[in-house]
């Protein structure tokens, strides 16, 4: 749900990183931090264990400029992955306006993006989404390994809405800004179309 | 940490579909916002007080904001109050409404308004949880009030989203 405020002039928009445990959600985050100027950014939050794995969410906060006089400020979110973090995943998904869905290409991890794209469903739904209908990209990260799975395997698996994909490498940078961009102009043209 | 008791009853309490649609915040309720804030720091001696959205957006703030990140405080605050909201609903509670923590030297107060909101008030030993808790309660019930017109004005329309354009969308990315 975006938030409009006349009298400072801001559109704010919630974006999610959801996917399987250690798919490059946080990477994503990371490498957004790197490469924004500080003055389009702010703070990077982690709530993390020790171990660096997300215990509740990571939080960054983006402004992107101006459109029709109001500042454009995107909060992107990650949730924690592993299975077990459930209750954390669902209260993020609150007050939502798209989502990343960051797939892990590895071939071992086929079934866990799967299990993850259906607790994505059930969670949007859970918090009163239409799952066919939020502004969706999915991303098939670390294309830089070997033994990955095809593209077009990945997309037969978890693409049934057929939305936007991107092939990336999170660490490396790859695909990190085409997936945020799509994203938040799928947000924008939804919010337009006041269709949620 | 302790966690309170419902202060606040359901006499003001409105649903605002949280999933769809904007929340949209007019000149005139954030003002309306800003004084009750202002009021409130001044009766509570508190050093700075935020209007959160649930969802994490901070709406409003008064007192000395230039100390703090209020955009982390925002999202870390509408973090806390979800998961205790689900702890709560683990013991069968709706939730828990109040939550108050104490620092060496500020401590911090949260509070849940009208099911949507969050007021974070950050307070030292100028003041005290007793002061800062009655002042939240008296001001709360102004929040939700001002509240029922931010729906109202909510769907009068006159949106700014309504008039983006392709152009418009793609501007940001140059």
């Amino acid at each position: 749900m975006s938030f409009i405020n006349y009298s400072s002039r801001e559109i704010n928009c919630k974006i999610v990183y959801y996917g399987p445990g250690l798919c490059g959600k946080t990477t994503n985050l990371q490498y957004i931090y790197k490469r924004m100027t500080p003055e389009a950014r702010g703070k990077m939050i982690s709530l993390a264990t020790e171990t660096e794995r997300t215990l509740f969410f990571d939080f960054l906060p983006l402004s992107l400029g101006e459109v029709r006089g109001f500042k454009t400020r995107f909060h992107l979110y990650t949730v924690p992955g592993q299975v077990f973090y459930d209750a954390s995943r669902r209260l993020i998904l609150r007050g939502v306006d798209g989502v990343v869905f960051c797939a892990d290409s590895q071939l071992t991890r086929v079934d866990a993006n799967v299990e993850s794209m259906e607790n994505l469903q059930v969670n949007l739904r859970d918090q009163g989404y239409n799952p066919d209908k939020i502004p969706l990209v999915l991303q098939y990260n670390k294309r830089d390994l070997p033994n990955v799975a095809s593209v077009a395997e990945l997309h037969a698996l978890l693409n049934h809405r057929n939305v936007p994909e991107f092939e990336s490498s999170a660490s490396t940078g790859i695909g990190v800004f085409e997936t945020l961009k799509s994203v938040i102009k799928l947000i924008l043209i939804d919010l337009k179309k006041g269709s949620r | 940490m302790w966690n309170g008791f419902f202060f606040f009853g359901g006499a003001y309490g409105i649903f605002l579909p949280m999933t769809q649609g904007h929340f949209i915040l007019r000149e005139r309720e954030y003002e309306a916002f800003l004084a009750v804030l202002r009021k409130l720091l001044l009766d509570s001696y508190a050093k700075v007080a935020f209007l959160v959205d649930k969802n994490g957006t901070l709406m409003a703030s008064a007192g000395a904001t230039a100390e703090f990140d209020t955009t982390s405080l925002a999202s870390l605050a509408a973090g806390n109050i979800a998961a205790t909201g689900g702890l709560a609903n683990l013991i069968g509670e709706k939730e828990f409404s109040i939550l108050f923590h104490e620092g060496e030297r500020d401590n911090m107060h949260l509070s849940v308004v009208a099911d949507r909101l969050i007021l974070v008030v950050i307070f030292d030993r100028r003041s005290s949880v007793g002061l800062v808790r009655l002042r939240v309660r008296r001001a709360s019930e102004e929040l939700a009030r001002i509240l029922v017109a931010v729906a109202e004005a909510a769907t009068a329309g006159q949106g700014v989203i309504e008039d983006l354009t392709e152009a418009d969308i793609e501007s940001l990315f140059k």
